[in-house]
């Protein structure tokens, strides 16, 4: 697969390390409301969709940029390639 | 005579004399043929003996596609099996020998098989071999392995490397026939960068096997001319010998080139092979069409061939596989082969066309409505057997049969991302369809225009369309003139006469039976057909026989071919060497090998190494009258404890982390505090997974208010930088701060040993004090050494010594390690290696990998009060689980055995003093053991339930596995120094 990186342009797939759903930017606020219930769901439920899914790839023998990828799992089209830092900013991981 | 079925013409250099062996017969053949071809010039039929009845069988095509010819390739550690003579291109001292066979492939015992064929049917290792059950892994699986299969391996190391590389294009063209010549025309001519791939090891495809002209000339020379061109072209390049194997993702295609298959052994310094990874924007894949047989009873013996298979070996090979021909054909395409046969001056003594309205040809009598029934002949083709139309049974001698069933697209690459092919009832057969491979378009035969106008143009087309695809405008080149005609088929698959064996499957020897018993016992779905049968298994992947499998079955079932379907085509389109898979990466080349500045030091010292990840690191240091590991060992921690020992930490993960928010930042990475920590300062950090369970631990040195070094594991340095990372990017990405690894940028030792302060203050420049008081344990700090050398000094401490972490620039590193030696020699300082400091951080209680082995947690490891509850960190709030918290919990103990001269087993578990022995009563295990020099026995850590109460108590200590049973006391982990007076000293 060819991942089209935000800063560096087309890079192969074999320079990065995946690491899965999205979702995981959302770390639960651990003095919010039964934090435990919200952590576990955090870190043990996942959607598994057969098509569109957002994914977090790793650049890791390029520039380290922690990305999100909106791939399709059937077919392995990748629709959009974003930081995943400015994902995170985006969705209120910012200060 | 040699080469007594050589005719005129040709692509071959009769000038030339090529040696070859085939079962240690010596022939001779031309530069230009295969081992397949020029065994027919030589009138050799016999080739090969089938899978499972040892059926004797001669060359059926002349592509990739060949079941039969099947042959073991040269000698020794270069003997490769299951080589397909039809592609084997022709050289001087090439050895060949014939497979599945014994003693002789004319005399095979095997053979009998054959006669018991009504027990060897589908399926019938699932059936008859049941019982006794102790018999089949002894006796039945050894047996049916040896009397089926294909060639055998040599067992010894492939003396070859193979290479792999990458390439980019705009256009990449698979095959060179018509229409994949005129797609690189079109994209060469417009300037785009073109890979043309073509499996052969000349171009032009069927060009070279018809008979057609081109544009006026002859289609090879046709072709020549176009390369010609091409050749000029700076932007194309064009690989011969080069398979695209399959279509991956986005525009990327594998291909494997044979470099050096053509030759005895490869050219010095050149790979036998090399796998290629193309990247493309766009691709045309011109892969042609395979011709598919029709079967008949005993439709297998040698000299029964693909019609279009004996063209290319009659025009491009100039051979006649035999002097007396007959065809069989249900369409236009057949009577070609009789045609050129004719050309040739080969006695052709009849074409059987099943169809009642076939046309006449001139010099051949043409059977309508005719079938072939059954042939004759035990170790070559002698005749066949025909019902003519008017049910008149008439025998014809022949030495050669040419079979056509019509063609398939070899749609296989197309279906490689999941595309399924449609039916084409024109052809009556499947073309690409479905979803096709991102930027894939498919031209000539491949797409099932089977006349080679209509490929030229479509090559033509295709090229022009796919440069639009990247904005690139493209003019099609005039099209030759060249034939156009239909190829008039009527579908027939087999011929239901007879009681004998038609085969569908000649590589798997699968027949109609099988595949009408495959449908008695419901095995009916083609994916289910295929494993029960074997049908369209091993090397040629059914190219010649799935369409007729799904035929009979859709007979059988009362479905149509497409609603019955077909297998999944997947990579690799055909067979690829280990090797070239492999590619550079065996043996010691599997991984890359890093080394430690001191490296090269060790090595003078006489180290042992061992590896840890891609890292060697000394293991220990042998002595000249040391016969033992231990004895190294043992001297090397002693003498550490006495004085001083010195020990390369380099592989231990550096990170650099420097920001205004750093040390907030480590505060959420740490289960421990960091905000507090003083500047100048060192603290350990436990590192949590966001479960709760502990992953790694290390320390974290304060060198300023804004920057901090991070020591990780040697194992999980890339795991722990890479979780930075996705705290710092995606959790927290407005914390001012930087990470960087740094691990490869410092070359660090451990000095530790009452003379450790001693020894350094001779190396550390004199204004910085070490003293005590001015550095004490767990400080910190940046530093000179040997007069000027920027460096890091930090006071920590794994073996439990007064001892000290310095590092200087990697490029430092092999005079850092030489100088602290020499400094040390007054001390009788002694380097030590991986198992002295495994020794000493056992006897020191501290905990490592074999601790830390991805199910404790903090608690377990008697480290629950450090993790903090006043703040947010990965793993906080999971590490409060209830079950992770229970009483009783695992905790970290030390073992010391009840007879000092017990050694306690490393993985043994733990039972009480008295009790049963069992999963139940199983009070946990030992995790990290060793022979403590410095207490004169062995010692351990363990994890033992409710460890912390425990105290004093004699448990067992147990591995069944070995019988092993010895009795220790629990004790602190903290087995030297548990005051913690010496690291302080």
């Amino acid at each position: 697969m060819i991942i089209n990186h935000p800063l560096l342009g087309a890079r192969d797939a074999q320079e990065f390390t995946y690491l899965g759903d999205a979702s995981l930017i959302h770390r639960p606020d651990w003095q919010g409301e039964d934090p435990s219930g919200q952590f576990h769901d955090y870190l043990y439920l996942r959607d598994n969709p057969a098509g569109q899914h957002r994914e977090l790839w790793f650049h890791e023998v390029g520039d380290r940029s922690w990305l999100v990828v909106t791939r399709n799992t059937l077919t392995h089209e990748i629709t959009n390639v974003e930081l995943a830092r400015d994902v995170a900013r985006r969705e209120g991981r910012g200060k | 005579m040699t080469q007594k079925n050589r005719v005129n013409g040709g692509l071959i250099d009769r000038s030339s004399r090529v040696n070859f062996q085939f079962d240690g017969k010596t022939y001779q053949g031309h530069t230009g043929d295969t081992l397949a071809s020029a065994l027919l010039a030589n009138d050799v039929r016999l080739m090969g003996r089938s899978f499972k009845y040892h059926r004797p069988r001669g060359v059926m095509t002349a592509g990739s596609e060949e079941p039969n010819a099947l042959m073991k390739l040269r000698t020794g550690a270069r003997q490769e099996p299951n080589s397909r003579a039809t592609v084997t291109e022709l050289f001087d001292g090439l050895e060949a020998r014939s497979q599945n066979r014994f003693p002789s492939l004319k005399f095979d015992f095997m053979g009998i098989n054959d006669r018991f064929s009504n027990f060897l049917t589908a399926g019938f290792y699932y059936k008859t071999f049941m019982w006794p059950r102790v018999f089949w892994e002894k006796l039945y699986e050894p047996m049916i392995r040896k009397a089926a299969g294909l060639g055998s391996i040599s067992f010894e190391d492939d003396p070859d490397s193979y290479d792999k590389g990458f390439l980019h294009c705009d256009l990449l063209v698979i095959g060179s026939g018509p229409a994949g010549l005129m797609a690189a025309l079109t994209a060469g001519r417009a300037g785009v960068r073109v890979i043309l791939a073509e499996e052969d090891f000349i171009t032009g495809g069927r060009l070279n096997a018809e008979t057609y002209a081109v544009g006026g000339m002859s289609g090879s020379d046709w072709a020549r001319s176009v390369m010609a061109e091409l050749e000029s072209l700076e932007n194309v390049r064009v690989l011969t010998r080069t398979t695209v194997i399959g279509a991956f993702d986005h525009g990327i295609y594998g291909a494997v080139e044979r470099v050096s298959d053509h030759t005895l052994v490869p050219e010095s310094g050149k790979p036998r092979q090399t796998l290629w990874r193309i990247y493309s924007k766009r691709a045309v894949l011109a892969a042609g069409a395979t011709e598919r047989p029709i079967a008949f009873e005993n439709n297998d013996r040698p000299g029964v061939m693909m019609a279009g298979a004996v063209r290319a070996y009659v025009n491009r090979w100039a051979v006649t596989p035999h002097q007396q021909f007959a065809v069989f054909t249900n369409n236009d395409d057949g009577h070609r082969t009789a045609v050129d046969l004719i050309a040739k001056g080969v006695d052709v003594t009849g074409v059987i066309d099943v169809r009642p309205d076939a046309p006449s040809l001139a010099g051949v009598e043409v059977f309508a409505g005719a079938h072939v029934v059954n042939s004759k002949g035990l170790l070559g083709l002698k005749s066949v057997q025909i019902r003519l139309a008017n049910g008149e049974i008439r025998d014809l001698t022949c030495g050669a049969l040419g079979v056509s069933g019509g063609w398939n697209p070899n749609v296989h690459l197309t279906c490689h991302q999941r595309g399924r092919p449609v039916w084409n009832d024109a052809i009556a057969a499947f073309v690409p369809g479905g979803k096709m491979p991102v930027g894939l378009t498919v031209a000539g035969a491949a797409n099932g225009h089977l006349s080679t106008a209509q490929a030229l143009q479509t090559g033509a087309e295709a090229a022009v369309s796919s440069l639009t695809g990247f904005g690139v405008s493209a003019a099609a080149p005039d099209l030759p003139e060249a034939e156009d005609a239909p190829i008039s088929l009527t579908p027939f698959w087999y011929v239901k006469e007879g009681k004998g064996r038609a085969w569908i499957d000649q590589q798997n020897d699968v027949t109609v039976k099988d595949i009408k018993l495959a449908h008695q016992e419901n095995f009916r779905s083609v994916e289910h057909l295929k494993r029960y049968t074997t049908l369209g298994m091993a090397t040629d992947q059914g190219k010649t026989s799935n369409m007729g499998g799904l035929a009979v079955m859709a007979e059988l079932t009362g479905k149509s071919i497409p609603e019955t379907g077909t297998t999944i085509f997947r990579p690799p389109y055909t067979p690829v060497a280990m090797g070239a898979l492999a590619g550079r990466s065996i043996g010691k080349d599997f991984h890359p090998t890093r080394e430690t500045p001191s490296h090269k030091w060790a090595v003078e010292q006489g180290a042992e190494f061992v590896e840890a990840g891609n890292w060697l690191r000394a293991q220990w240091f042998p002595q000249p009258d040391e016969k033992h590991w231990r004895q190294s060992v043992d001297r090397e921690v002693l003498q550490t404890r006495k004085s001083v020992g010195i020990c390369d930490v380099t592989t231990l993960g550096k990170i650099d982390v420097q920001g205004a928010d750093a040390a907030e930042f480590l505060n959420k990475i740490y289960a421990n505090g960091f905000a507090k920590l003083p500047v100048g300062k060192v603290r350990y950090g436990l590192m949590l997974r966001e479960d709760g369970i502990a992953y790694d631990d290390g320390t974290a040195a304060r060198l300023a208010e804004d920057h901090f070094v991070v020591t990780t594991t040697t194992a999980n340095a890339a795991l722990v930088y890479r979780n930075m990372e996705f705290a710092r990017q995606c959790l927290w990405p407005d914390l001012d701060v930087q990470l960087i690894s740094t691990t490869e940028a410092w070359a660090q030792y451990a000095v530790a040993g009452p003379n450790a302060r001693k020894l350094l203050q001779k190396v550390v420049d004199p204004e910085f004090d070490l003293s005590n008081d001015d550095f004490p344990f767990m400080a910190c700090g940046e530093i000179t050494v040997c007069g000027g050398v920027r460096a890091r000094l930090f006071r920590i401490s794994f073996s439990g010594e007064l001892a000290y972490e310095i590092a200087v620039p990697t490029r430092y590193g092999d005079a850092m390690i030489r100088a602290l030696m020499e400094a040390g020699e007054e001390f009788d300082a002694v380097p030590y290696g991986t198992e002295a400091l495994g020794v000493m951080r056992i006897e020191k209680g501290h905990a490592a990998g074999n601790e830390l082995n991805g199910t404790t947690t903090a608690l377990n490891l008697g480290l629950g009060r450090m993790v903090s509850k006043k703040k947010d960190c990965i793993g906080n709030v999971l590490s409060e689980r209830e079950g992770l918290k229970a009483t009783g919990a695992l905790r970290l103990v030390g073992l010391r055995p009840v007879d000092s001269k017990d050694e306690i087993p490393a993985g043994a578990h733990l039972m009480n003093a008295d009790g049963s022995v069992s999963a139940k009563t199983d009070l946990g295990y030992v995790t990290s053991a060793a022979y403590s020099p410095t207490l004169g026995c062995s010692i351990a850590l363990a994890f033992l339930k409710g460890g912390e109460d425990r105290m004093g108590d004699v448990l067992r200590v147990i591995n069944p596995l070995e019988g092993q049973e010895v009795r220790a006391e629990v004790v602190s982990a903290h087995f030297v120094d548990p005051e913690g007076e010496r690291l302080r000293a």
